[in-house]
């Protein structure tokens, strides 16, 4: 059986060939922190991290990630930005802020001080429908505390 | 004591006469200002499970022998199902349950909009149910569709009456002005978009049935749920303990439920009906288009003597007349307002409410109108508001329970001061000015509404209520008012929510609402239970009741002792103290409103019709704020929802066909964080002496109210250019700086 590396564990999977990687964390791993909200690739809700690298899972094949490591919102819960989130209340319904954090956290990753520019083109993919985005550019400006 | 009064419930401009139970609201309210907890911002209880994953949405509820359904829906505005034949369907692969047409409430043979449901299937996996829709056998009449809403309109195919209003004299008030502006305005059908589409989970228990489902009404998909399957109400339980997004599109039971019902009955497993992105766009509910036609006239010192509107709503084939008429007959103190509204009824899917539906249309029309009218009197445009304020219900003469619109206006003026000098900043290509726009909206909730507070021997509180939170952070507000009240630190509270089976009847999370609603039956609950502590603390601590208080987790006595809470609740082992609330009646004869003004400032390219909105000014008028970071997220919330409205959202159909075209979120644009200005947000923060234990009103919808007009406002500032359509593309500026270039000769050989 295939095998997939997640959060640092090594997960094997069963699924037909054309499965989604977001089909497959939410409905064989249970890991339903992962949110499929257009299914399609246009809304970035289903973001997760492919060696780092910010991917939409609704649209990636499972059999495609190979031994890549995978990074879902289950691996980043003590991510700091989780507390800057909550405490610029950069969330309302919650649903679009796994990918928005999942996003995020690629950003400051590979640029720990983005200024306003570089959080609007890095998070540009990333919908909210509830419009918490003056709160999402608070909460990554300051993600260090 | 419970007793029935006869009283008005408003949802969304809806008034009705009603019965209601209520119960006397004894508690007075806190002085103005920030309390302990309440006034003061609190992150939301919530925001760490949602921010971490954990937050179980319907969608994530994972039932064992779980089944998905996928649903066949007309591709068709207008159809006939001539042939039906389910033999494959329901031999495919994994297929557990088929449920044909006439088999669910409002799912036949006709189809009168595109998207209607005929059939549904039920499999193993949601991809062996879609790949069985496609196995289902149909032949198709099609029929020609009526898509166009003047053509309704003219043919008399109405949703509901047409409504008339008139006050006063319109003709005379016509007569008596020295200036009148006439014009017409257009708004575009919208998509709730809410990022999780709506879905369910039906599980059927013996005879009882468990429904998980996105919604932002518990109670009411469980009475209406009841009533189509035949159950006694308390046979279905709902669940919804965290849901993503609704605006309005999530308040009633949708037939995608009726079929996971009748398909878990069927198959004896729990059913899941996801609507996909693309249903979601189709039949998921929508801001109807409206064309108005809009007449403002005044008198030369700007008193206004007449409004008029004539609208038209294209409703599709459901939903309800929307009041596109408030604003215009409740925002100004005029004397002669007449209108009319059509409600025509399409080949074209039903509208559902959307965040303040009626006033953001009919706002926009009056406020753009307002202006105009304005700079053909040269009256500076806050003036004119000033001069035609309504001290009291211009309907009715009622006063209000409290208006602070003024105050909004007061604050206003040092922004506005400022639009000489933003004009300053325009060069030859970027014409710069500012515009602004008034609010008017319900948002007073009203009984009934029913809390409890538990309180346990460990000295913490746990709210138990059938509400639900659609994102508004109304959990956190009513953990922060029981807080409040019990003088606990926030810490200490718990609640649970999300489960008719697991706390009384709350209300509607739509029409600016729950926390009006259900915030006074929180505290009501609170103080109950306080009560208790207070009538124990009294026996124990040898101390008359009246010299007892709750603060800071301890009892205070007057006379100087203190002790800590759980000296008393410690006492109770597994006994437990249980307060009850409910919300009190709204006032007698008071017209409770919300309101406010925005400002917006704008830079316009004139050669191709770029608008850059650079900063928009919020402020409002809500009574008592609860929690002013989650009041900071709902302004800035409706306004990004009304710039998506202003420029970039637009449900597109095929005139000819009635087929949506705009299915996608790539092609349904709504904003991105690219997108969004400069907002700056104001709450005037005065509790309404008259409203309930709180003096809290609504803010869900008044942000979203006044954004486009003063947009539009801001352009004509910078440009001349009026603006009647939205949404405002590159085009329609276009089209309206070439009408104002057209024009300019001529006032200019008039004076």
């Amino acid at each position: 059986m295939p095998e997939l590396r997640v959060n640092g564990h090594v997960h094997t999977f069963d699924a037909p060939v054309g499965r989604t990687l977001a089909e497959v964390l939410r409905e064989e791993l249970g890991l339903t922190g992962t949110k499929i909200a257009c299914g399609e690739g246009h809304c970035g809700a289903c973001t997760v991290q492919l060696d780092g690298v910010p991917v939409l899972s609704c649209i990636t094949l499972v059999h495609m990630v190979g031994e890549r490591d995978v990074t879902t919102i289950e691996g980043l819960r003590d991510h700091k930005l989780v507390d800057a989130f909550v405490r610029t209340d950069a969330l309302q319904c919650g649903f679009c802020t796994p990918g928005q954090i999942v996003s995020a956290a690629a950003l400051v990753e590979a640029n720990p001080d983005p200024s306003r520019d570089e959080i609007r083109h890095g998070m540009a993919g990333n919908l909210c429908r509830c419009g918490t985005y003056p709160r999402i550019e608070e909460a990554i400006s300051t993600w260090q505390g | 004591m419970a007793r029935l009064i006869k009283s008005e419930k408003e949802v969304e401009g809806r008034y009705e006469e009603v019965w209601t139970l209520v119960d006397e609201d004894a508690l007075e309210q806190w002085p103005a200002g920030p309390g302990e907890v309440v006034g003061k911002s609190a992150p939301r209880l919530d925001g760490y499970e949602k921010a971490r994953g954990q937050a179980r949405y319907t969608g994530d509820i994972r039932l064992p022998g779980l089944a998905d359904a996928a649903l066949l829906r007309s591709p068709y505005a207008k159809a006939r199902v001539k042939r039906i034949d389910l033999t494959k369907a329901t031999a495919a692969p994994g297929v557990v349950a088929v449920v044909g047409p006439d088999e669910v409430k409002g799912a036949g043979k006709e189809a009168d909009f595109e998207g209607s449901a005929v059939a549904a299937v039920a499999a193993e996996t949601l991809a062996q149910a879609e790949a069985a829709v496609q196995l289902i056998d149909v032949e198709w009449e099609e029929l020609d569709p009526l898509l166009d809403a003047a053509e309704a309109v003219a043919r008399e195919s109405f949703v509901s009456d047409t409504r008339h209003y008139e006050r006063g004299d319109y003709e005379r008030g016509l007569g008596e002005a020295e200036a009148v502006v006439e014009a017409e305005y257009s708004t575009q059908t919208l998509n709730h978009n809410p990022l999780e589409t709506h879905q369910c989970v039906c599980e059927w228990r013996g005879d009882s049935i468990d429904v998980y489902v996105s919604t932002q009404y518990i109670w009411g998909i469980r009475n209406d749920l009841a009533e189509t399957l035949e159950l006694p109400a308390d046979k279905v339980r709902v669940i919804c303990e965290f849901m993503g997004g609704g605006f309005g599109a999530k308040n009633g039971v949708g037939n995608y439920i009726l079929f996971a019902a009748e398909l878990a009955r069927r198959s004896g497993r729990p059913v899941r009906c996801a609507l996909s992105r693309r249903e979601e766009n189709v039949v998921g509910g929508n801001r109807n288009a409206t064309r108005q036609r809009v007449t403002a006239a005044a008198r030369a010192d700007g008193t206004l003597t007449a409004l008029g509107g004539e609208y038209t709503c294209a409703l599709g084939w459901g939903g309800w007349l929307p009041p596109t008429s408030g604003p215009i007959q409740l925002l100004y103190a005029c004397e002669n307002v007449k209108t009319v509204e059509y409600g025509a009824k399409l080949n074209l899917p039903p509208m559902a409410a959307f965040r303040a539906p009626g006033f953001v249309e009919g706002t926009w029309s009056l406020e753009c109108v307002l202006d105009k009218l304005a700079a053909q009197l040269g009256i500076d445009p806050l003036e004119l508001r000033k001069l035609n304020y309504a001290h009291a219900d211009a309907m009715d003469g009622r006063p209000f329970s409290s208006k602070n619109l003024m105050e909004c206006y007061h604050r206003a003026e040092p922004h506005w001061e400022r639009r000489h000098e933003v004009r300053g900043r325009s060069d030859e290509i970027w014409k710069r000015g500012m515009g602004m726009a008034s609010q008017v909206w319900y948002g007073g909730g009203g009984p009934p509404s029913y809390a409890w507070v538990r309180l346990g021997s460990d000295g913490r509180a746990n709210v138990v209520t059938a509400m639900q939170d659609i994102g508004t952070g109304t959990r956190t507000a009513m953990a922060m008012i029981a807080a409040e009240e019990l003088g606990l630190p926030l810490d200490r509270i718990e609640v649970q929510i999300g489960d008719s089976a697991r706390g009384p009847f709350a209300s509607i999370s739509g029409g600016s609402s729950t926390l009006p609603s259900m915030g006074p039956a929180v505290r009501s609950a609170a103080g109950d239970a306080a009560r208790q502590v207070i009538e124990l603390a009294a026996q124990r601590y040898e101390r008359e009741e009246r010299l007892l208080s709750l603060k800071g987790g301890r009892i205070v006595s007057s006379d100087g002792g203190s002790w800590p809470l759980e000296d008393i609740t410690g006492l109770l082992d597994d006994g437990q103290i249980l307060g009850k609330g409910a919300r009190g009646p709204n006032p007698t004869g008071m017209r409770v409103l919300t309101f406010g003004i925005q400002l917006a400032e704008v830079a316009v390219d004139v050669g191709t019709g770029e608008v850059v909105v650079e900063k928009v000014i919020a402020i409002h008028d809500v009574g008592r704020v609860i929690n002013p970071l989650g009041a900071r997220s709902q302004i800035e919330g409706g306004i990004i929802q009304a710039l998506g409205h202003t420029f970039s959202e637009v449900r597109l159909d095929d005139p000819h066909t009635g087929a949506v075209l705009t299915k996608t979120l790539d092609s349904y644009k709504v904003p991105t964080i690219a997108d969004v200005p400069e907002i700056v947000c104001d709450l005037v923060d005065v509790p309404d002496t008259h409203l309930t234990n709180l003096g809290s009103k609504g803010l869900g919808e008044p942000p979203i109210v006044p954004t486009a007009a003063a947009i539009a406002n801001a352009i004509r500032d910078a440009t001349g250019a009026d603006v009647t359509s939205l949404p405002i593309t590159r085009e329609e500026i276009l089209r309206a700086l070439r009408e104002a270039r057209e024009r300019r000769p001529v006032a200019a050989g008039a004076a």
